[in-house]
């Protein structure tokens, strides 16, 4: 069984239908990708799967349980976690307090600062300023927050939110190697990305999503590979 | 110098009363971004649940003045938190979603209904709190006898306010609150219950209001149903001056607001305490709109 199952998805915001009947799934272990423009509705799925967003028609299930009826806080305590377009990290809260935040719903406190020392193994960067206000971080220490604090929760599926927007492409680079590295200590991840090249390399299959529907589904390296892809999500 | 001293304390004392309600519109307005304009009046069904507790239920004559007024305390506070958890359930969740001046309109009209149910049950009349719980000893402090009430309550309202503070600040469940208030979608996906945080604010807020209602009853000996108007007022005041959303701002507003008050009645005139109170209000918000302590910083994108 899938670890995660999107059927006939739709989703509207007031009038308007973002998602027409969304189908996907990520196997545990899996990294996924979605590729798609601006406003295709790549942050919409991640939204539902969260709860943040309620589709009006469609099912999503986690290993075979429907998440629907399920508020988001609940969603988190299944396992699947969430960083978000924006990064949204709160401002006026030290590093420290963003992280343990995460974390919220662990309840065993040597569990929590294992999982801390881990991602601190991850972003050194966040250990040196695990004081500092979250606000006062550079974009890409912000990013790392973004995704450590998300690690925090201890997820079964990690979901992430275009975690190279806005960054230099050294630390994309870096970034995209660490995901990597949390893939590895076996966390499964659902990656939403524009930067299309990057997140086929890293990704064991991706979906290509135009205005609100699935258009392709194929494994990565396809995905590369084919010229449509190419002209449209490549650069050529 | 004498009376400069006086007026001093005096000051503290209404600007602790003024801070501990002023803390309830903040916490609400930081999570909700509401101003729950029924907060004034929860502040004064504390001080009539205390009249009632100690005279009709005799608290005051099965146990001694000090003890009978702790027991009321936190009675009062238990009271008071129950009815702001009703309050937010009733009148204020079904409208989460409907836009923010369906819930300010369902604010007024659960502070109309507050007042006119105190005046319903106890009638449109002034109380008199029994003069043998209010405390009459007095303390020599740098040579000038201070009444000990005045140090009672600001002892109590600084108390309370360390006391939530350490709570916002220095627990978890207080980051999880804090985190509501700058982002409610983010705090979710960190697994914050949102409905949670929100009733516990509902919970924490009124029973400060509630036991602020109480010490004024205390303090001054009266209440009237109408009174918590006024020190609503007054304390929404507090909470702008300092930065609404912002508890130390909050407790600090409170304070100032007093002192301005107690030394302008004190050194101009009675009459123009609040004149001159608002008018500081004013020309702190032209030169810092965000009020003293409010959010400075832009966040990062």
């Amino acid at each position: 069984m899938a670890l995660l199952t999107l059927s006939g998805i739709r989703v509207r915001y007031g009038s308007v239908e973002v998602l027409h009947g969304i189908d996907m799934h990520v196997e545990e272990g899996e990294i996924v990708t979605i590729l798609g423009a601006n406003g295709a509705g790549k942050s919409t799925t991640l939204l539902a799967v969260s709860g943040l967003v309620r589709p009006f028609e469609g099912d999503i299930r986690l290993d075979g349980e429907s998440l629907l009826r399920l508020k988001p806080h609940q969603v988190v305590g299944l396992g699947v976690s969430q960083s978000p377009e924006g990064r949204r990290v709160f401002g006026s809260l030290s590093v420290l307090e963003n992280l343990d935040l995460g974390a919220f719903l662990v309840k065993d406190g040597p569990k929590r600062s294992k999982t801390l020392e881990w991602i601190f193994s991850l972003f050194p960067r966040l250990a040196e300023r695990k004081g500092q206000l979250a606000g006062t971080l550079s974009g890409g220490e912000q990013q790392m927050l973004a995704i450590g604090r998300a690690l925090m929760a201890q997820p079964r599926l990690l979901l992430l939110d275009e975690p190279s927007l806005g960054l230099a492409p050294l630390l994309v680079r870096s970034i995209f190697e660490t995901i990597r590295t949390i893939n590895a200590s076996g966390v499964t991840v659902l990656l939403v990305e524009q930067n299309a090249s990057a997140a086929l390399k890293l990704a064991t299959r991706g979906y290509v999503l135009e205005v609100g529907n699935m258009v392709m589904e194929a494994p990565a390296k396809d995905l590369l590979a084919d010229p449509a892809i190419r002209e449209a999500y490549l650069g050529g | 110098m004498e009376q400069f001293f006086q007026q001093l304390l005096n000051g503290l004392a209404v600007g602790g009363i003024y801070a501990l309600v002023a803390l309830g519109y903040t916490m609400v307005y930081g999570v909700l971004k509401l101003i729950n304009f029924a907060h004034g009046d929860l502040f004064t069904i504390g001080a009539y649940l205390g009249l009632t507790l100690l005279i009709s239920c005799n608290i005051a004559g099965m146990l001694p003045p000090a003890a009978a007024v702790l027991a009321v305390f936190v009675m009062v506070g238990c009271l008071v938190a129950i009815l702001g958890v009703i309050l937010e359930r009733a009148a204020y969740r079904p409208l989460r979603d409907a836009g923010r001046l369906s819930a300010v309109v369902s604010a007024l009209g659960a502070s109309i209904f507050f007042q006119n149910a105190i005046m319903l049950i106890y009638g449109a009349r002034y109380y008199v709190y029994p003069d043998f719980l209010r405390p009459n000893f007095t303390v020599h402090l740098l040579g000038v006898a201070v009444p000990g009430v005045r140090l009672l309550v600001i002892g109590t309202s600084v108390g309370l306010m360390l006391l939530l503070w350490a709570f916002i600040h220095r627990t978890r469940i207080g980051a999880a609150v804090r985190a509501v208030a700058i982002d409610p979608d983010a705090a979710r996906l960190m697994g914050i219950n949102v409905d949670a945080v929100i009733s516990l604010v509902f919970l924490v807020g009124p029973a400060l209001g509630g036991v602020a209602g109480l010490m004024v009853g205390i303090y001054y000996g009266q209440v009237d149903f109408t009174m918590g108007w006024m020190y609503g007022l007054k304390a929404f005041t507090a909470a702008i001056l300092g930065g609404i959303g912002n508890i130390p701002g909050a407790m600090l507003g409170g304070m100032l607001l007093g002192l301005l008050e107690s030394l302008s009645a004190a050194y101009v005139a009675m009459a123009w305490k609040d004149a001159i109170a608002f008018l500081v209000l004013i020309l702190i918000l032209i030169a810092r709109p965000t009020g003293i302590l409010g959010e400075r910083t832009a966040e990062k994108l």
